[in-house]
């Protein structure tokens, strides 16, 4: 069996897919990788579907080794790089890694995520539908550590294959929401505050949520309701007023007021925004919202089309160029 | 009943571009609950496309939805045509299930203080905790994490001010005025009566979650013999839990 084997790594990696859908009436959380687009990314160019299960390694690099290989292998992230037994890869190109390769991840010195992708998918027991860890309950397993082993497909000898654009990491464009479920709870002077100041991404910041710090968010009714359900996404407002935008691993229910939603591909941009880096939001309507989430997902599974053979002078390189919008995934 | 049914519409509001929240009421509220349950039932059964999953709460249905696939006019459209057809219809009776539960000492440490603070015996209060038909009204926080309403009003008490960082799997609790049958282990801010060995969530088991919104629960004392051999079963995959009539 060919395996990934975890030499060095920093803290918090594990598997992830697009996430476990149907079982929140139950209390499972989706969990799914924080940035889909670059899990799509690093996906297409292993050859995969966008949405197969990959290895999400926040802020750190890492170090692999191939164990029965060869497998065909593609990291992607903020200014990740990637080398296989010493020698640079490409940016945006996959590579052939044989056994015994050792694959040295660089940090995302651009972002937050990472994502490590071979061909055929990392191929961990699916629970419930999914591959994806929810760290909390355990369900999808734990985050993995140096020596831990992840199956791979056997002997993957697919061809190298490259992109000619990836997507825009660090855009300073305003995050987009569409008010939410207790909008009207925020007072319009409380809400225009919100929407001129800026917030600074919390190093508190996890999977669970991201933590913003700027100027308190005070609700005229109280930071207690009902406990009701939520999205990764859901902007709530506890009672000390600094927002949590929450992340894919949130418990499907909360009692917080929820002033607004982070509409779904600036989920994505957000997840990817340094620590430490302020963000600014802006109002889109639900239409626009829903609009830019069927690009977002277009965008994702047409990026097959934009893959090449590395190295190989396709014909149809040009054309597929030419198919407006096509590769570019930052106007989204 | 038509004209209450309009004064009582839902409102929906949206969660982004993905989710839509249908929003009964703002309480707690055992009829209010009812309503949601029924609804979220209709709901499901109509089989919108696009439609990937609906979370039932205590005052509100979640509709989550695929942006690609979904039409939200038409999921607009069904919930305000169910929300007057079926605003009178109670929720289709979930299951009703009886669930052993071993009361005080090590299994619930807090089942004392509870007790001080209803101003009773420890005995009188397993019995006013065992008395009532709860509903499972919510399932949340954790995997299988069962909320209930029902509680005898006199047993309610204020959560503890320190969260504990770990409570065992399976233990049954008591936050303000809801109970609750926990599934995994994890942090709690509520107060341990008891512990049941009847397991709300079990990997491979099927099913594998036990406890849907809806259903009901009785709560049966059983002493620490019964609980060994029950939990010995229930971690071989055993329901443990007696799914009875009403």
């Amino acid at each position: 069996m060919t395996v990934l084997e975890i030499v060095q790594c920093g803290p918090g990696v594990s598997v992830q897919d697009a996430g476990r859908y149907g079982f929140r009436r139950f209390g499972v959380s989706t969990a799914g990788a924080m940035d889909r687009r670059a899990l799509a990314l690093a996906n297409t160019l292993a050859g995969n579907l966008p949405d197969a299960a990959a290895l999400e390694l926040p802020l750190a690099g890492a170090e692999f080794r191939i164990l029965g290989g060869p497998v065909l292998l593609a990291a992607h992230g903020p200014g990740t790089t990637l080398a296989v037994s010493g020698r640079p890869v490409s940016a945006l190109s996959s590579v052939q890694v044989g056994d015994g390769d050792t694959v040295m991840v660089g940090p995302p010195r651009d972002g937050v995520y990472s994502y490590v992708a071979v061909a055929g998918g990392i191929l961990t027991g699916p629970v419930l539908g999914s591959r994806s860890c929810h760290r909390r309950s355990g369900i999808g397993g734990d985050v993995l550590s140096p020596g831990d082993r992840v199956p791979c497909i056997d002997g993957s000898d697919s061809a190298p294959l490259s992109l000619a654009e990836g997507t825009r990491y660090n855009s300073r464009d305003a995050i987009r929401i569409v008010p939410g479920p207790q909008a009207d709870f925020f007072a319009e002077a409380t809400w225009s505050r919100f929407l001129s100041s800026s917030y600074r991404i919390s190093p508190r910041s996890d999977r669970m949520g991201l933590r913003l710090e700027g100027l308190a968010l005070r609700s005229s009714v109280g930071h207690d309701i009902v406990s009701e359900g939520v999205v990764p996404g859901s902007v709530q407002v506890p009672g000390e007023g600094n927002p949590i935008v929450l992340g894919r691993d949130c418990q499907t229910t909360g009692g917080y007021p929820k002033i607004a939603t982070v509409i779904s591909p600036d989920l994505d941009r957000l997840a990817q925004v340094p620590m430490g880096r302020d963000v600014r939001f802006r109002i889109v309507s639900k239409g626009d919202a829903i609009d830019a989430a069927r690009r977002s997902a277009h965008w994702r599974s047409s990026l097959k089309l934009a893959a090449e053979p590395v190295g190989g002078s396709s014909p149809d390189l040009l054309s597929h160029n030419l198919i407006g919008g096509i590769t570019k995934g930052d106007d989204l | 009943m038509e004209e209450d049914c309009d004064a009582n519409g839902p409102v929906i509001r949206y969660l982004g571009d993905s989710a839509l929240s249908v929003e009964f009421g703002d309480r707690i509220d055992d009829e209010l609950v009812s309503r949601v349950h029924a609804f979220d039932a209709a709901l499901n059964q109509l089989g919108l496309a696009g439609v990937v999953e609906t979370l039932p709460t205590y005052r509100a249905t979640a509709v989550f939805f695929d942006p690609l696939e979904a039409d939200v006019g038409e999921i607009e459209a069904a919930v305000l045509r169910l929300a007057t057809t079926k605003c009178d219809a109670s929720a289709p009776a979930g299951q009703l299930w009886e669930v052993p539960v071993i009361y005080g000492q090590d299994f619930g440490i807090d089942l004392d203080d509870v007790a001080a603070h209803a101003g009773m015996t420890p005995s009188d209060l397993i019995e006013a905790h065992a008395a009532p038909e709860y509903l499972v009204a919510m399932v949340g926080f954790l995997p299988g994490f069962s909320y209930l309403s029902g509680l005898d009003p006199r047993l309610a008490m204020p959560r503890r001010a320190e969260p504990r960082a770990r409570i065992p799997a399976s233990s049954i609790s008591i936050g303000g005025q809801q109970s609750a049958i926990g599934s995994v282990e994890g942090p709690s801010g509520w107060h341990v009566i008891g512990r049941t060995p009847v397991r709300p969530f079990h990997p491979g088991r099927a099913p594998e979650f036990l406890f849907e919104p809806g259903d009901r629960v009785r709560f049966r004392p059983v002493s620490a013999h019964e609980w060994s051999d029950l939990d010995r079963d229930a971690a071989h995959g055993g329901l443990v839990a007696k799914s009875i009539e009403g």
